[in-house]
């Protein structure tokens, strides 16, 4: 009520994406001694020095924190696996490449926390800006579809971030294709807008006026 | 969920999780996601919460021992952090459900199956949140507007139905995903379909994200065979 933003139009904040993404998995490798930790999320370790071992994002951003281990960036974070999605992506245009859901968010908490331990950091990062840029254009392209007939969107391999940029216009784009294409939900609005509606105004452009 | 048990009933979810011998958390993650994206509130996941509130004062009772008993303070609070993220799962979760009470309770004491899906403290809270909006709006306004226009359901006393009851928007379009091939999903509703175009029954392949009106998907939604996000 009062106070509240319409759920809907921000489902999901930046700041809940990335508590998501923090559980993703990543190898670590420990530099000191620490047993088996049994957590409400699941149980990790014993920890050794020197022997890899995997924990979610978050549990190994807040060893790294204290120096206790060093990250090792996923495989498709490599500069050489990059160049290739990057390629692969400007090549398809009709589909994305395949890369972690959170691939943004995790990239960015690595960045953030363990900049020494991604090899080529700004090159890694800047490569992960342009496919960023070359997916959201296909995104953008591929929108373009939508007409009054379309009454559901297929979006294969798009990940989390790209998700919820494009939630809230998709969402009510289609919405209102959907409404208008319904007679029944015409009358509806029709008489909403004769009560409010006041003087020369065309009843027909106040829904649009509203938002 | 017709098949509900009534009160705070354990939803049909459940059961399924008992296949998957995993953490709690990860169905709370998706109870909190669907929850959030649905226009509508779902069934209390109780059993669920449940047994996450029992491991959250476990997990308390824990730190605090370890707190006294001088273990490395790093260890600590790692089990503080991973509480923390628990907790906060579940605070989202229950403050969603209360935000959705508070915007549709009229709609919701109407209709039975949404009632159902209701915790016994969501009952309570229901209960106590309209008797006060309906004292509020009686004392501030309505008693003073004439006779005929002093019901809080109706607009005025020739309405033939409860119209000033705000319902969940169930044309909302949701982001969504399967877990397995879904086919002949009817997008439309019996009585469009025969006024517009013919549709082709939709199908839905597993793990690829779908923007769709709820509506059509709820009872999947409900079963858990399709996860919103």
């Amino acid at each position: 009520m009062a106070g509240q933003s319409d759920p809907h139009l921000t489902l999901f904040s930046a700041e809940e994406i990335e508590f998501v993404a923090e559980d993703e998995m990543v190898e670590i490798v420990p530099n000191m001694r620490m047993d088996s930790l049994n957590l409400i999320c699941g149980d990790y370790g014993p920890f050794y020095p020197q022997i890899a071992t995997e924990v979610p994002l978050w549990l190994a951003i807040a060893l790294k924190k204290r120096g206790k281990c060093a990250i090792r960036p996923p495989e498709w974070m490599s500069v050489e696996k990059l160049t290739q999605t990057l390629e692969a992506e400007r090549e398809s245009q009709g589909s994305f490449q395949i890369l972690p859901f959170h691939y943004v968010e995790m990239s960015k908490l690595l960045f953030d926390h363990a900049r020494d331990d991604v090899p080529d950091m700004y090159l890694v990062r800047s490569l992960i800006e342009d496919i960023r840029d070359v997916r959201f254009h296909k995104v953008e392209t591929s929108l373009e579809s939508i007409d009054t007939r379309t009454s559901a969107v297929k979006i294969k391999d798009l990940s989390a971030m790209e998700v919820n940029i494009v939630r809230p216009f998709v969402g009510r784009a289609l919405q209102a294709i959907y409404k208008h294409g319904n007679p029944e939900l015409v009358p509806d609005q029709e008489r909403m807008t004769n009560v409010q509606s006041q003087g020369h105004d065309h009843g027909q452009r106040r829904p649009l006026r509203r938002r | 969920m017709a098949s509900s048990l009534g009160g705070a009933s354990v939803s049909q979810t459940d059961d399924f999780e008992t296949f998957t011998p995993t953490t709690d958390v990860e169905p709370l993650k998706r109870a909190w996601r669907n929850e959030k994206a649905a226009p509508e509130i779902l069934p209390f996941e109780a059993s669920l919460v449940g047994r996450i509130k029992e491991q959250i004062q476990l997990m308390e009772d824990t730190i605090e021992e370890y707190s006294r008993s001088g273990i490395d303070p790093l260890i600590v609070s790692l089990y503080q952090m991973d509480l923390d993220r628990t907790q906060f799962l579940l605070r989202s979760y229950i403050r969603i459900r209360l935000q959705k009470i508070e915007k549709y309770m009229l709609y919701i004491l109407k209709s039975d199956e949404l009632f159902r899906r209701l915790s016994e403290e969501e009952i309570t809270f229901t209960d106590r949140c309209s008797h006060d909006m309906k004292k509020h709006f009686d004392e501030s306004v309505l008693s003073k507007l004439p006779n005929n226009y002093q019901d809080i359901l109706r607009q005025s006393i020739i309405s033939e139905e409860d119209d000033m009851v705000p319902e969940p928007p169930l044309d909302t379009f949701v982001v969504c995903k399967s877990k397995e091939y879904l086919e002949h999903i009817q997008l439309e509703d019996e009585e469009e379909r025969a006024s517009s175009r013919v549709e082709e029954p939709f199908e839905m392949e597993a793990n690829v994200l779908h923007i769709i009106r709820y509506k059509p998907i709820k009872s999947l939604v409900e079963s858990g065979r399709i996860d919103l996000l």
